[in-house]
């Protein structure tokens, strides 16, 4: 797949109909096209891409649409939902909305598809006033994206509404001859004094699938609202996925945002906080448990605009094997925002020789009355506290398990689900190939 | 019980134990006391089968079973345990939830399926009620945030629950004040049965004020210079440690 060859699928698609000509964002996707051919895919001679090759991911063929409705059993994927519990779902199968496993509303909210907001008229306010105005536009891959932005999960809660039932949105491949070059583009507006749990995955329901995802998440919390976001990574070996989220934030709203690295070849993840009110709380946390040749790069950025809010970051990494991990944690703080409390966290544990770990910490602070600290650790399982288990009778194996399982635990107890919670902790027990007896 | 013959081990090839020639029977308490540089830590490192130490010459037999060519936690199956001068604190695991992994994991060594969760409930509760320990600890983090009294009383709660046959205290009144003291030496003489045996090593005298030794050995220079009765802790606590040298 290259650059220059993009234009020809957009022209392919324009002419088949699939990307649809009349709709309100047509000219933003010409626009996006254009810059996208402008700068290419991303490449490791720019700083924020020094550590994350794509060349041998893009050296392949890939299918960039799917236009007809795929029918998978229930059975087959009743698994990879949060089953224990009652909640929206917002379903596709190789980027197609599957209505089958869907569950979605339009009572008193909007928990929908992307393709109805983009064409139907009653949502063109909305998509005018919201649609890629926060992406960046100095990323290749979002532009990209928004090139060919026509499906995804589309959520808008008026205000004072607490959505009770947390909703999942999913991603399903399917095997296919060329594998799929998906580009889901989700939009999410939480309006004042409103809450809402979303819980985010991409999972392929084969073993062997090649798919790619390039994926786009706006995120507007409005004042006060509350957001909890989940995004569990933990697909097959050979998938890819990059990952934009840019959340803007007004007054006094919260937005926690929770990945769960645990799967795929390749993952990528942008986050982009804009604080754009006063009493803001921004929360990140991370847990990435790899081994094999597994690489996850974590890019996040806040954006501190406004006085007396607050940024919390904690991401943890586990290595074994071969595999590579990237940290990069930019906090900005204006010359206005004083009274930033900006606290970022980086440990990391590497289990062998050739595990490694790339985690650089970016603080540019212009205002003088802040707290911001940044702390990175990179080590190994503490001897002592291995033999102590031994001597209890844990064999060495499963105490090497329980304490690598101890150290993520701060940050798995941060979810608010609890039918999440427990499967993530599952999640971990069985990559760190430990059996908790509890 | 337990005889060690001519036990020379070391680390990083610096050989701090060098001759050491010791028997517990069981039933019996010892104590090994000593100044500081002694061995005294090397010793029950080396017991518990600590792998950051090497055993150069000797050895170890519990019940007649060398134990030197098993990993730590085989040794505790067999029945050793080693109450740490340190505990360590794991954040994330709570006590309870320690224990029933130590447990279980004994009981798959042994053949035998997992306690089942009645049972294991049970015995919490009945070593709680022995040890008079509020069982509010145990649905905290292993020593999270715990005084070092309340990290010793920890220790022996878990060896209430484990029934080792040789239970090494290394250095557990250290940091402790006398109250504490108390509380862990009252757990230990609880746990105490004609088939099982105790080695306490000391600094000090006093806490063989509360457990009482049946023989008290001095430890110096990696070697064992005297053997007494309890009468040798007073004598020592008079005269330190230069008398015999």
């Amino acid at each position: 797949m290259k650059a220059n060859n993009i234009a020809s699928y957009f022209l392919e698609l324009e002419n088949k109909g699939i990307l649809d000509l009349e709709s309100n964002i047509h000219k933003i996707r010409t626009k996006a096209l254009a810059d996208f051919e402008q700068l290419g895919f991303p490449s490791k001679k720019e700083e924020e891409w020094k550590y994350t090759s794509l060349k041998k991911i893009l050296n392949q063929e890939y299918e960039l649409f799917s236009d007809k409705e795929k029918t998978v059993e229930l059975k087959e994927v009743k698994k990879h939902f949060i089953h224990e519990i009652d909640s929206y779902k917002i379903v596709f199968i190789d980027g197609v909305f599957s209505s089958f496993l869907s569950d979605t509303s339009h009572q008193g909210m909007d928990i929908c598809l992307m393709s109805s907001a983009l064409k139907k008229t009653k949502y063109k306010i909305i998509i005018d006033h919201y649609f890629n105005t926060i992406t960046n536009k100095d990323n290749s891959l979002s532009l990209l994206n928004t090139a060919f932005a026509r499906q995804g999960a589309f959520i808008h809660i008026p205000k004072n509404t607490l959505v009770e039932k947390p909703i999942q949105i999913i991603h399903f491949s399917t095997k296919t001859k060329k594998p799929y070059f998906l580009q889901p583009r989700n939009l999410i507006i939480i309006d004042e004094n409103s809450q809402v749990k979303i819980i985010e995955k991409h999972q392929s329901l084969a073993d062997d699938n090649f798919t790619l995802t390039n994926s786009v998440t706006e995120i507007f919390a409005n004042k006060r609202a509350v957001v909890d976001y989940y995004k569990i990574q933990d697909d097959t070996e050979n998938t890819s996925l990059l990952d934009h989220t840019f959340i803007q934030q007004k007054e006094a709203s919260t937005v926690n945002m929770n990945t769960y690295s645990f799967g795929g070849k390749l993952t990528r993840n942008n986050l982009e906080f804009y604080q754009n009110g006063e009493r803001i709380e921004s929360n990140l946390n991370g847990i990435t448990i790899l081994n094999n040749k597994q690489f996850v790069d974590n890019h996040t950025l806040v954006m501190h605009n406004q006085p007396n809010c607050e940024s919390n970051e904690l991401y943890k990494g586990i290595y074994a094997d071969s595999a590579t991990g990237v940290f990069n944690g930019k906090v900005i703080v204006d010359k206005i925002a004083q009274k930033t409390n900006a606290f970022q966290q980086n440990n990391n544990v590497l289990l062998g020789e050739k595990a490694t770990i790339n985690s650089k910490p970016q603080l540019e602070i212009f205002a003088d009355d802040v707290k911001c600290s940044h702390g990175c650790t990179i080590g190994q399982l503490d001897d002592m506290a291995l033999f102590y288990m031994q001597q209890r009778g844990i064999p060495k194996k499963e105490a090497q398990g329980l304490l690598l399982y101890a150290f993520g635990n701060d940050v798995v107890e941060k979810i608010k689900i609890p039918e999440l919670k427990s499967r993530i902790t599952n999640l971990i027990a069985k990559k760190l190939n430990v059996k908790l007896g509890f | 019980m337990l005889k060690i013959t001519n036990l020379h081990a070391g680390i990083e090839g610096n050989e701090i134990l060098k001759g050491i020639n010791l028997e517990i029977k069981a039933g019996e308490v010892h104590a090994i006391m000593g100044p500081n540089g002694s061995g005294k830590s090397t010793l029950s490192s080396v017991i518990a089968g600590n792998e950051t130490y090497e055993v150069y010459k000797g050895e170890i037999l519990l019940n007649n079973e060398s134990l030197l060519d098993y990993s730590p936690d085989v040794r505790a199956h067999k029945g050793i345990f080693m109450s740490f001068q340190y505990p360590v604190e794991i954040p994330g695991v709570t006590t309870t939830n320690f224990i029933k992994t130590a447990i279980n994991a004994k009981r798959k060594f042994l053949g035998l399926e997992d306690l089942p969760a009645k049972d294991m409930l049970k015995l919490i509760k009945e070593k709680a009620e022995l040890l008079e320990m509020d069982r509010k600890f145990l649905s905290r983090s292993l020593n999270q945030g715990f005084s070092g009294g309340e990290k010793k009383r920890n220790e022996i709660f878990q060896m209430a629950m484990l029934e080792p046959k040789l239970a090494i205290l290394d250095e557990t009144d250290s940091g402790l004040d006398i109250d504490a003291l108390k509380i862990v030496a009252n757990g230990v003489n609880k746990l105490k049965t004609k088939d099982n045996a105790v080695l306490v090593i000391t600094h000090y005298q006093r806490l063989l004020d509360y457990i009482v030794p049946d023989y008290v050995h001095v430890l110096h220079d990696g070697k064992i210079i005297k053997s007494g009765g309890k009468e040798l802790a007073f004598e020592l606590e008079e005269k330190g440690y230069d008398w015999l040298k």
